[in-house]
This record gives C-alpha cells, sequence and structure tokens, in this order.
C-alpha cells in the first residue's frame, strides 16, 4: 500500500517542472505568511479566550463594556460567562465560531444595526445562564419543567451590561 | 492449558467472582436508584407533607407546604397602611367625600361605602357592611368575596346560586380570599376559577385555558377586580365586555339592554355603578401593553434567604417600591414615589371636579322636575347625568386612583365633566322655557 503511493506521488513530482513547484510552494507560503499577519493584525487568538477585552476589540462594542464595567456583574461575570452556553465545550466553542462568523460578517459588510439587538438564538443563551448562577434562587418561582419558564431577562434586563 | 476437569481450586475462584459481581452489580443499582430518587425530590421540590384536597378552601392547610407564601398572604390581615390615596385602613368614603352621598342618592352606596382593605376581610367586610341592610342582595355577591363559591356554584347550579339571597348562604360561608381561588391543589398551577371570568373571556372569544403563564398572573386577579352586573331576574353575575373594555363600549353594552342599577333620587335619571374595574382599566395603560401583569407589581419577587418568593401580601406597591418597581425602573424610590403622586394628584384633582360638575347638573335637573318639567322635557339630561356618572364612577371606584392607565382615566374625567355640564346645560335650557 505504501510503496504503491510513494510510486504515485513520484510520478506526480516529476510531472510538474521544478519551477512550477517552487512557484506553488511560494504562492501557499505567501498565504499562510499573509494570512498569519492577518489572523495576528486582528489579534484572532484573543477570540479563544474568555477576556472581555477581547470583545471590545470592535468599538462598536465600546459601550457594551463600558456599561458591563458598571454593571452589578462586574465582579462575577465576564461576557463569555453570559452569551455563550456551559453545558460542553463542544457548545461552547461552536457558538463562538457562529457569533463570530455572524460579528466578523456584520462588521466586514459595515450591516450592524442600530441599536444591536440580541438574536433569540443568542438571548435563550443567556436566559438558560441566569439559570446556571441563580437555579436555587429562583427554583420556586422559575417553574423550570413547564412549557413555558418564567423569563429573567424581560425585568433584569440590565444586570449584564446596564441600559 | 484449559483443564479438563474444573479443580476445587478453580470452583473456590469461580464462586468468589459470582458472588463479587453480584455485590457490584447490586451496589450500582442502589446507587442509580438512590441518584433516580434524589433527581425526583429535586422535581418535587419543594418538600410537600401534606397532600392538598381539591376542595380544601382552608388556606392554613395549603399553607403547610408553602409556609412562605402563606405567611406573607397572612399579613393582609394588617390595618396599618396608610398611602396617600389607598392602604388598608377601612374608613367611610362618604366622610372623607361628603359629596359621594348625594352622588349616589338612593342607591345604598349612598348609606354606607368603605375603603377596601385586605383580601382577609374579602368576606368579612362583605358580611358587615350596612349596604346588605338597606337591600336584599343576592348570593351573587359571594362569587367573589367567598372561596366557598366554586363549591356552591357546583352544589347549587349557576343560576340558583346567584340568585338565591344572600342572607339565605352566608351561613356556608366562613373563607374570604383564598389559596384555592387562584392555584391548582396538586400543581399549584395558576389557574381561574370564577365562571363570569371565564364566560366574559370566552364572550370576547379568549380562551383561557391557552393563557400564557404572564397572563394568567394577571387573569387570576380578573376573575374579581372588575366591573360587574346581576343580568337577569337570576341575577346571574355578568360582565359587560362583549363590546370591549372601554367604558363607551361598556355603555354600548348596558345601553342596548337598557340597563339601569338604581333611579337617581334627585336627578331621576336611569344611573349605571361601576365597581372596581381594576382589569379594565389596567388594560388600556402603558404597563398592560408592555406585559406587565397584576402580580408583577401587586405581588413581586421577594429573597427570602436564598430562594425568592412570590410576596403574597397583596398590597399597595408604594409600600414596597424597591421591589415592584425598581428591578425595571431604575430610578430612585423618591422619584418613582413622587411620579405615582403626581399622576394620582392630578386625578384626584380632576375626580373633584367632576363631582362638582355632576353635583351642578343634579342641582338643575332637581329644581327643573320642582317647576314642573315632564320626563320627556328631563330626559336629555338625565340621560347626559348617566353618562357622566359612569365615566365618574368608572375612575373612582377604580382602585389605582388613575395609576393603571393615567392618560386614559383623565380623558374619561374629562369626558364625565363635559357630560356633567351638559347636563347642567339642557336642565337650564327647560327651565327657562
Amino acid at each position: 500500500m505504501l510503496i504503491w503511493l510513494q510510486g504515485k506521488i513520484g510520478s506526480l513530482f516529476f510531472a510538474i517542472p521544478l519551477a512550477g513547484w517552487l512557484f506553488l510552494f511560494g504562492l501557499g507560503g505567501g498565504i499562510v505568511g499573509l494570512g498569519g499577519f492577518t489572523f495576528n493584525y486582528a489579534a484572532g487568538f484573543s477570540y479563544l479566550s474568555d477576556d472581555p477585552k477581547a470583545c471590545a476589540n470592535c468599538h462598536v462594542m465600546r459601550d457594551v463594556y463600558d456599561g458591563w464595567n458598571r454593571a452589578p456583574h462586574h465582579a462575577v461575570a465576564v461576557c463569555n460567562d453570559c452569551h455563550t452556553p456551559h453545558s460542553s465545550l463542544i457548545a461552547k466553542y461552536a457558538v463562538k465560531a457562529l457569533n463570530g462568523y455572524r460579528h466578523s460578517k456584520a462588521f466586514t459588510l459595515n450591516e450592524i444595526p442600530d441599536p444591536i439587538r440580541i438574536v433569540e438564538f443568542d438571548r435563550q443563551i443567556v436566559q438558560d445562564n441566569c439559570v446556571t448562577c441563580h437555579g436555587e434562587m429562583v427554583s420556586q418561582i422559575f417553574h423550570a419543567n413547564s412549557q413555558a419558564p418564567t423569563d429573567c431577562l424581560t425585568c433584569h434586563a440590565g444586570v449584564g451590561h446596564g441600559r | 492449558m484449559a483443564q479438563s476437569k474444573p479443580s476445587a481450586r478453580n470452583i473456590v475462584w469461580l464462586v468468589a467472582a459470582f458472588v463479587v459481581g453480584a455485590l457490584v452489580m447490586a451496589g450500582l443499582a442502589a446507587l442509580l436508584v438512590s441518584i433516580q430518587g434524589h433527581k425526583n425530590e429535586a422535581a418535587e421540590y419543594p418538600l410537600r407533607v401534606v397532600q392538598i384536597a381539591d376542595n380544601e378552601l382552608d388556606p392554613a392547610v395549603w399553607g403547610k407546604n408553602f409556609p412562605r407564601e402563606y405567611d406573607s398572604f397572612k399579613k393582609t390581615e394588617d390595618t396599618t397602611i396608610s398611602t396617600t390615596y389607598g392602604g388598608s385602613i377601612k374608613y367611610s368614603k362618604l366622610e372623607k367625600d361628603p359629596k359621594l352621598v348625594r352622588l349616589y342618592a338612593g342607591y345604598p352606596f349612598s348609606v354606607d361605602y368603605s375603603k377596601a382593605r385586605g383580601h382577609y376581610y374579602a368576606l368579612i367586610d362583605q358580611k358587615a357592611t350596612k349596604r346588605q341592610e338597606v337591600a336584599a342582595q343576592p348570593g351573587a355577591c359571594a362569587n367573589c368575596h367567598a372561596a366557598e363559591a366554586p363549591q356552591l356554584i357546583v352544589q347549587l347550579g349557576w343560576e340558583n346560586f346567584n340568585h338565591t339571597p344572600y342572607k339565605q348562604i352566608q351561613d356556608q360561608l366562613h373563607i374570604g380570599t383564598s389559596c384555592a381561588d387562584c392555584h391548582d391543589s396538586k400543581t399549584m398551577d395558576l389557574r381561574v376559577t370564577r365562571p363570569a371570568f371565564i364566560n366574559a373571556m370566552k364572550a370576547r372569544g379568549i380562551d383561557v385555558n391557552q393563557a400564557t403563564r404572564q397572563e394568567m398572573r394577571t387573569y387570576v386577579c380578573g376573575q374579581c377586580h372588575v366591573e360587574y352586573y346581576f343580568a337577569g331576574d337570576n341575577k346571574i353575575l355578568t360582565f359587560p365586555w362583549t363590546k370591549g373594555l372601554e367604558i363607551e363600549n361598556i355603555e354600548k353594552y348596558y345601553d342596548e339592554i337598557s340597563f339601569k342599577d338604581w333611579v337617581h333620587k334627585d336627578s331621576g335619571a336611569p344611573m349605571l355603578k361601576m365597581q372596581h374595574p381594576e382589569f379594565e382599566m389596567w388594560s388600556s395603560g402603558i404597563h398592560a401593553k408592555s406585559g406587565v401583569s397584576c402580580a408583577d407589581c401587586h405581588m413581586p419577587y421577594v429573597r427570602e434567604g436564598a430562594i425568592k418568593v412570590s410576596d403574597h401580601w397583596v398590597r399597595s406597591p408604594l409600600t414596597d417600591i424597591s421591589r415592584a418597581c425598581q428591578p425595571c425602573h431604575r430610578q430612585s424610590e423618591a422619584e418613582l414615589k413622587q411620579r405615582v403622586l403626581d399622576i394620582q394628584n392630578k386625578t384626584h384633582d380632576l375626580i373633584d371636579k367632576t363631582e362638582t360638575a355632576m353635583g351642578d347638573g343634579i342641582d338643575v335637573i332637581a329644581a327643573a322636575q320642582q317647576s314642573g318639567a315632564t320626563d320627556a322635557d328631563l330626559a336629555k339630561a338625565r340621560d347626559l347625568h348617566r353618562k357622566a356618572s359612569m365615566r365618574w364612577d368608572f375612575v373612582s371606584s377604580e382602585n389605582s386612583m388613575g395609576f393603571h392607565s393615567p392618560q386614559e382615566a383623565a380623558r374619561i374625567l374629562a369626558e364625565a365633566i363635559n357630560y356633567a355640564r351638559q347636563a347642567q346645560v339642557a336642565a337650564l335650557q327647560v327651565t327657562k322655557k
């Protein structure tokens, strides 16, 4: 099996002239280099973290970041504590990826709505996280097992990052 | 390698393996069952120490399972709350505002009209009011003021229960407001129990069984805090809502059936009494439009130790502004209280002016009557008096002093003043003829 593969690669190598190979490898290296530089320039690695400053990379989030600094949950929760699910690591990073895609698209195409409103999918994540931390406190009034549990955010919308 | 015949040692090992296997599996099963039991307990939380029967009306029994809610529920016995326009003190409205005696002349409300107080007194005050002495009230009154009502309705039948004289059934009434009025005894889910409310909503095309939780947090109160009348000879408790909840639509409803509650002693006008239309008034306000229910303000969540429960001491939100208002409104308590008072003061001022205008109207109609004006002559003036009075009463008997819907309250009173002055003019034109 391995010998057969080696044979195939060998014939491919000799099918394209050396100059062609040099061009292909040079182009590939260029893409990696430019891509890597862009990734670093856009602080790409920061988005894998939970650091609130990463969310504030986009200046459109500046008010939200300021609001969070003054809000009741400042000392106990960062952005991802409320806005990403805690059920599993996969869920968390899947949501990060989804949100990241939507944010990048909106930012790149300049399609940022004014005012920014959370979408239903993400609002449900926040609502679930209210209960993740405060579940015992609201055990009597949340009605978790019912068809329509109580909604925290209707009244307590400001606790994350103010008005 | 494998032996042809098991030796004694091998048999011992086999038996030992069997026993260990059995013990391990049994242990795992026990652990699994224990975990399942704990999970069921969590779902059953809070722990129920007694089973509440379907027909249990005594709040003390319900309170065994829900001591926190029961403790706050009992506080409705309090008689010390005094807000500017409300509270839990039973004073005579007729003494506080003597104009009312004239405005209700010819009706039991001109004899006794006390400020309502806590739910604890719902039945007590109903049995004690002098309005029971000057008029024969029907059992329909007990629909809202007694916890026994739903069961008596089943026992006697809807028509029978409503038209049986109150004095005849009052010995069967012992409990005022009760947990059973609003909660299912098995699941504690909110539920409506009063047929009149269910019927009225059905007539408007609303199925109360499809209500969301937030809607139910208003509907349970809407069972009783409404305008009503007793329809027909059977005195069936009915809400005048088929055309809509606004005063104009309620007026159309009553006019179409030529309904009157009484004839005014001084003006001779066919009058309508409006009773506590909190549900109707709330419906037109900004809080209703924003999805805020009765319970959000009047039974706010309160933290007791490590958990939150609904405060069952139903009372003026002004006594607990931080819990009732501040979760949504971030201003200071002083500022919020002032805002409420501003609204209530303005409403009260308009009510005062309305009452004066109505008094003037009654004066002129009565004088015209004295000078020999006929019923035909006075028909227009009397109709205007009726229109003015129902509007004034709608706002005056509503217990928020305009707060539930400030603009609507002011609008209704403006119309009332207009009609009252028109009544005065109409009667003057009769006199001048």
